[in-house]
């Protein structure tokens, strides 16, 4: 029978009334209109669809509306937009990383999820964290070094932070 | 400069002879130049590099320039996207357009301000006089484009470039990292349903019985149509068409047949199958041994291969007051259009089609069935859009796939150890069944399984447009005597098509892999054997480019490490590149880094150049360490990424791409070029490192402890 949840998303609450196995990624992508979250494999294996629960890096394709309860939800269009794109995103363009871009969505989330836990990764730990995230144009090192380039980028922030 | 170029004439692209009016490729309005071209992007960055050329040619600012979705009512035919051709081809053409159409506007700018036109100069759009200026958009833009290419205007000097050649930022990137970017599964008109399809679980099963009841009960359902052994759920929410859609894969009975052949012995399946052969090169005689210092042969292969686009394929369609609107990330808008036609049995001209961008498809992948899931779908729903998104596991079971190949070479030496005669002899199923007008069957999987009649045999281009099987198979050294056969498959039993490269994977593959394993037998080092054979200086450019980088010759950095080398010349027209592989190998092999020279002209944005190198190079790695379509005797059994592995972020090697000064020559296309360098380096870094030689792809753990216990 359809429920309604009530969950948070990128900063904002919101309202659905669905089956509760309803997978996360078809409420954001066709309720919400959150379309950059993408699908990929509905198998949970190439991390296209990957979204941010709480600090945990999910597959949205199978994680049941069920689940979700009040962690707040963050999709891509939460880490920035095209005219105010967030610290990764720009990395991102300034190495030109990627090419059909389908796989970035969700390798920006992962990313994202990464600096969280870890806010200065080595190159071998941004590997390993990307490696459930597959890319079939061959960007993947363009990426890295985005990941590695933001995350220098994040420490002067911070650093400039604390002397100001 | 002088804006109004040289005189004299210039060869029309073939994009521009087949659409010559101006008009077609160009439209100024809202002071914007709006750049329409019948190639499509793939993810290949080709918007920007057209946007770029169009700047130049134009002398307008690049923000200015707007490259629009191919869609058949208003971009030029160009057939398809493929074959690396998108910027030798589209990219001449609009240079062209757009120096004709500078021209045309300065004469006009010159009448309408009552001066000549040698007193003009353009700057941004503007053409300034000293009595006063006219842009663009100021002048009868439309009616001067309503005219004809006529190839009497000179583009201008690479020397006078101003955006072609830098690597300005490709345009659409930042959307497509802030999830702002909307592909062919992003979608969302007005009313749209959501479909899914059904196949079968084997190639030629046919559905014998079906129970609809539960599926149809499912609130949301809009429609199960059923025709043929074609199946296919409609419902308002996405989760319920696949709701559904599992509801009538579990009720649905169908009588499987066993067609495939055995995955364990293709070569028994590729030798053994009915062929069409063709000698694509004779020249001089063959000596077979006889008279040559030593004579020698060997075998090469690789497996089917999947395309592995990360978003399965999709598209949607809407059918309303007898006209067939189609969205699809398909490679080519008209052909696509041309197979609907003749399925759908409707006339070319009520049928639209439009480019989304999907995510890279690397040939022809299942953009055209689901075009057609869609559109069949859509003349069934009248006045509704339908969109179908296939899954992941239908993906990788039932769009066509990469031919599986062998080659075969034979070669004698002359005395002095040089190659005197080179035999090479290929099977392969044919590298093309896109949809099209003219086929004997319409090329749609679902079409095939609606009307249960097989689908049409894969074909190949001509030598003369690339070849399919036979591309690359004409070695570019400079061999006395060499005969090319080529035997492709009059049966196919497993569905082939387009696959990046082409043949020019396993051919390169197997021509670099003997040239090493002949360098060996005669005790020359790998590089200076084909030096010693190479007479293209840009060919021996490349190779030396490539190999000083990779310190050629120096020590490898530690005992279990060795480093192979590969070179072509893409289709023997296209782009050269050489490829250094650095491997670490035990009974793994794992390929470190990937040092790459290019020569691909003119460079229109070299970090774009590099780009789809370094994106080829990997991909090729992946093909040739892993990748593997696994069948049984009725269907492919590779259906999900963890059956169909392919290369991750920790095992990808480090790439080093040195692209070579174009010296006057034109632009070639990048995409391709690297596919087979780079497989045939790593197999010769493999040999070079352990000292066997795995002459079958992928290289596995599994084959490379059984070359060594052989």
């Amino acid at each position: 029978m359809p429920e309604d949840f009530r969950f948070r998303v990128n900063g904002e609450s919101h309202e659905v009334n669905c089956e509760p196995e309803t997978p996360l990624l078809y409420v954001l992508r066709n309720d919400l209109g959150l379309l950059g979250t993408r699908f990929g494999c509905g198998e949970g294996s190439c991390g296209a669809c990957n979204v941010l629960l709480g600090d945990d890096c999910v597959h949205s394709c199978d994680t049941p509306m069920s689940v979700v309860g009040d962690r707040e939800v963050t999709t891509v269009e939460g880490l920035g937009s095209a005219s105010e794109p967030g610290v990764l995103a720009e990395a991102f363009d300034r190495e030109q990383a990627g090419q059909c871009g389908y796989c970035l969505s969700g390798i920006l989330v992962t990313t994202t999820g990464l600096l969280r836990r870890v806010p200065r990764p080595d190159e071998s730990q941004v590997r390993v964290a990307l490696d459930g995230n597959l890319c079939r144009c061959g960007s993947h090192n363009r990426i890295v070094r985005a990941v590695l380039a933001a995350a220098a980028d994040s420490r002067d922030v911070s650093a400039s932070g604390e002397l100001g | 400069m002088n804006p109004a170029g040289a005189q004299g004439g210039s060869a029309l692209s073939p994009s521009l002879v087949s659409s010559p009016r101006l008009g077609d490729w160009l439209e100024f309005a809202a002071d914007t130049v709006f750049v329409r071209t019948g190639k499509v992007e793939l993810g290949q960055g080709i918007r920007t590099a057209l946007a770029q050329i169009a700047a130049d040619e134009l002398d307008v600012e690049l923000g200015r320039i707007e490259v629009a979705s191919a869609n058949t009512s208003s971009a030029p035919d160009e057939g398809f996207t493929s074959g690396s051709l998108s910027v030798q081809h589209s990219g001449a053409a609009l240079r062209q357009v757009c120096a004709e159409a500078r021209i045309l506007a300065l004469g006009a700018a010159a009448t309408m301000l009552g001066v000549a036109k040698s007193e003009l100069s353009l700057a941004n759009g503007r053409f300034a006089a000293a009595s006063g200026e006219v842009n663009y958009w100021n002048l009868p833009m439309a009616e001067l484009l309503d005219s004809h290419a006529t190839g009497a205007a000179l583009p201008k000097d690479p020397g006078d470039l101003r955006f072609v050649g830098t690597s300005i930022r490709r345009i659409d990137l930042l959307a497509k990292l802030t999830g702002s970017a909307r592909y062919i599964t992003d979608l969302r008109l007005p009313g749209q349903v959501f479909a899914r399809v059904v196949r079968p679980p084997g190639r030629s099963a046919r559905l014998v019985a079906l129970d609809t009841t539960s599926a149809r009960a499912l609130p949301d359902v809009v429609a199960v149509i059923v025709e043929g052994s074609f199946i296919a759920a409609v419902a308002q929410r996405e989760e319920v068409a696949l709701a559904a859609a599992r509801l009538l894969t579990d009720s649905a009975r169908w009588q499987v047949s066993e067609t495939l052949p055995d995955e364990s012995d293709l070569v028994t399946f590729l030798t053994g199958a009915t062929a069409e052969s063709q000698v694509l090169l004779a020249k001089g005689e063959q000596t077979e041994g006889a008279q040559g210092k030593a004579s020698y042969t060997a075998t090469y292969s690789r497996p089917f291969l999947a395309h592995g686009s990360i978003a399965p394929s999709s598209a949607v369609a809407w059918w309303h007051d007898g006209l067939l609107a189609v969205w699809t990330h398909s490679q080519g808008i008209f052909p696509l259009r041309a197979g609907l036609a003749e399925a759908l049995n409707l006339a070319e001209s009520s049928i639209t089609v439009t480019h989304v961008d999907g995510a890279g498809c690397y040939g022809h992948n299942a953009a055209d069935d689901a075009a057609y899931d869609a559109a069949l779908l859509a003349i069934r729903l009248p006045d509704q859009p339908v969109q179908v998104v296939w899954s992941r596991a239908d993906e990788l079971r039932w769009s066509p796939l990469g031919p599986a190949m062998r080659v075969q070479l034979s070669a004698d030496l002359d005395p002095s150890g040089h190659i005197r005669s080179w035999r090479h002899e290929v099977w392969s199923n044919g590298h093309t069944s896109r949809p099209g007008a003219g086929r004997e069957t319409p090329a749609f999987s679902s079409y095939s399984l609606q009307n249960r009649v097989p689908l049409p045999v894969a074909s190949d281009p001509p030598l003369a447009r690339g070849g399919g099987s036979g591309r690359n198979s004409v070695p570019g050294y400079e061999f006395p005597n060499v005969e090319v056969v080529t035997n492709r498959l009059t049966e196919m039993p497993i569905r082939t098509s387009a696959l990046r490269a082409l043949g020019a994977h396993l051919n390169v593959f197997a021509i670099e892999s003997f040239m090493d394993e002949l360098a060996k037998a005669v005790g020359v080092d790998p590089l200076a054997f084909r030096l010693d054979q190479l007479h293209d200086p840009r060919g021996r450019r490349v190779l030396l480019a490539a190999a000083e980088r990779a310190q050629w010759g120096s020590a490898p950095i530690a005992p279990d490490y060795g480093r192979g080398i590969g070179y072509a010349r893409y289709k023997g027209t296209g782009a050269y590149c050489a490829v250094v592989a650095d491997v670490e190998a035990t009974n793994v092999l794992r390929v470190r880094r990937l040092t790459i020279a290019v020569d691909v002209g003119l460079v229109i944005n070299p970090d774009g150049v590099e780009n789809q190198i370094e994106g080829g190079a990997i991909q090729a790695t992946s093909w040739t360490l892993k990748e593997r379509v696994r069948f049984d005797r009725s269907g492919v059994t590779s259906d999900s990424w963890e059956s169909y592995p392919i290369l991750t972020f920790s095992e990808v090697p480090m790439v080093d791409v040195i692209i070579l000064p174009a010296d006057g020559q034109p632009s070639l296309g990048a995409g391709e070029a690297a596919m087979g360098p780079t497989a045939a380096a790593i197999g010769n870094a493999l040999a070079a490192t352990l000292g066997v030689r795995v002459r079958d792809l992928p290289l596995t753990p599994e084959a490379i402890v059984a070359a060594i216990e052989a």
